[in-house]
């Protein structure tokens, strides 16, 4: 498979980083002591990727706090607040299903699969907002290769930890929870696919999905499942939990696609947070050379 | 009481203010179009809830005097309907006709908000005493019974609009359907 590489890396119009540390700072100090071991440490030794958008970025402040993390309340600004106690650590992912090895890898295992990259990717929600955010982690494909799925495995399903007293507000989501997600093998193993643990050069703030999660970008934000405590192989499809919601407005691959709206609002364009005029949305979210071929033969608008 | 109407008037313009004072502190969150929809949407509802409140507060209250407030909170749902309106044809669709249109004859929660608003045109317009003095009492208040359409869109509007967290428009709407219903038994007793 051959790799398009976007030109003219550069790293300008970057956040100044007195802006988000001190930002980061005030949130320590809102934090409970148990997370600020976790949340917000430097994460060293992260290599630039040749994957990355030059695009500018999107200030640390916004990708903090605005969120959608149902677990922690339905507006974007409350898991922000409503996360900041949720514990971490210890922090334990189960492999299981279609798997020769079978087990329950600790977190810091997983850390060390494979080396840390920075990859600035495009973030298009399905809500048609989108930012661009400076993700650190490594290609979900050097966790899959270790685990060595067996050759029934044709899907990949992952679950978000779930805890009714830590997630009080999940109650009121509308949601069934756990929140499940799925990718097709070939998605899952897709260079551009990130088992992520981190962001603006740091291990994730817990909105944000501490302290492993996926992120696709091809694909609209909710398939870019958060605090993920199971990762299942699988024969058949596996559900998705916006996809059990509401089957007709949300579809099993949720490919950027700005030729098919969602049944309330349009997909053709979208509001890149911090600027005022709307942008046309990119078919696979601007990533169609490199995944376009996944879908081939494919009709997008029944597989939405 | 001329002070009343003035607290009133004062309290009615509040959030509008809070809205702009936000604005100025660089308090509106990361998508701060999406928060003035937001907050002009909110508003609007509360307002028309607040207008269907008037004639059984004072019912029940025994307060006939409230009477003298409705028109003024009913405008006041009507012009925080045109700044949220706005807030969509400008903000949202930069005056955009075509695409307008294909959001108002496609998207059924758009469809409902557009009723919403549109049924209070003919009221604000005919809210003053000299339209009532014009169309009689009666043909009057019949008109103005379209308020309750325009309520009861606004609430589905809402409801339609939601993801999957329905709680704040299914209380404006348990409000819309107490208030009307309070009105039905009334009229019959």
């Amino acid at each position: 498979m051959i790799i398009r590489v976007e030109k003219g890396l550069r790293y300008s119009d970057v956040t100044p980083r007195a802006d988000y540390v001190n930002r980061r700072r005030f949130l320590a100090g809102t934090i409970g002591l148990g997370s600020v071991a976790w949340a917000g440490a430097k994460l060293p030794g992260v290599t630039k990727s040749r994957l990355s958008t030059d695009e500018k970025m999107t200030p640390y402040q916004d990708v903090t706090t605005y969120n959608n993390y149902y677990e922690f309340g339905t507006a974007k600004d409350q898991p922000a607040v409503n996360a900041a106690a949720f514990r971490t650590s210890p922090w334990t992912v189960r492999i299981e299903g279609e798997v020769a090895k079978p087990q329950v890898l600790d977190l810091d295992a997983v850390m060390k699969m494979a080396p840390l990259e920075e990859r600035i990717y495009r973030h298009r929600c399905v809500e048609a907002w989108s930012m661009v955010v400076p993700w650190i982690g490594f290609p979900l494909a050097a966790l899959i290769q270790k685990m060595a799925p067996t050759s029934k495995a044709k899907y990949v399903a992952f679950e978000t930890f779930f805890d009714s007293k830590q997630m009080p507000r999940a109650q009121y989501g509308g949601l069934p929870f756990p929140y499940v997600e799925g990718l097709r093998m070939d998605e899952a193993m897709h260079p551009l696919t990130l088992l992520c643990v981190g962001l603006y050069g740091e291990t994730l703030p817990n909105q944000n999905g501490a302290p492993l999660r996926l992120v696709v970008p091809w694909k609209y934000g909710f398939k870019g499942i958060k605090s993920i405590a199971r990762i299942r192989f699988t024969e058949k499809a596996p559900p998705t939990t916006w996809n059990l919601a509401n089957a007709g407005e949300y579809g099993f691959y949720s490919n950027v696609n700005p030729g098919v709206d969602h049944p309330r609002w349009t997909q053709s364009k979208e509001r890149r947070i911090g600027e005022f005029f709307k942008r046309d949305t990119l078919m696979f979210n601007g990533y169609g050379d490199q995944v376009a071929g996944l879908y081939a033969g494919m009709d997008l608008r029944k597989n939405f | 009481m001329r002070w009343g109407k003035v607290v009133a008037f004062a309290a009615g313009l509040a959030p509008l203010l809070y809205l702009v004072w936000r604005g100025f502190q660089q308090q509106l969150g990361a998508n701060p179009i999406e928060f003035i929809t937001h907050a002009t949407g909110d508003w609007t509802l509360r307002f028309l809830v607040l207008t269907l409140a008037v004639t059984p507060l004072r019912k029940i209250l025994g307060r006939p005097e409230l009477a003298q407030y409705r028109r003024m909170i009913g405008l006041f749902a009507f012009f925080y309907g045109c700044l949220h309106l706005m807030t969509y044809v400008w903000l949202d669709k930069f005056f955009d006709v075509a695409d307008i249109w294909k959001d108002v004859s496609k998207r059924r929660f758009i469809t409902m908000g557009m009723l919403s608003m549109v049924v209070m045109i003919p009221l604000a317009v005919t809210s003053t005493a000299g339209w009532i003095g014009r169309m009689g009492g009666r043909r009057w208040r019949l008109l103005h019974q379209l308020v309750y359409v325009s309520a009861a869109a606004g609430c589905i509007h809402y409801y339609w609009l939601v993801k999957s967290d329905v709680r704040l428009p299914v209380v404006y709407g348990a409000i819309t359907i107490l208030l009307l219903t309070w009105r039905v038994v009334y009229s019959r007793r």
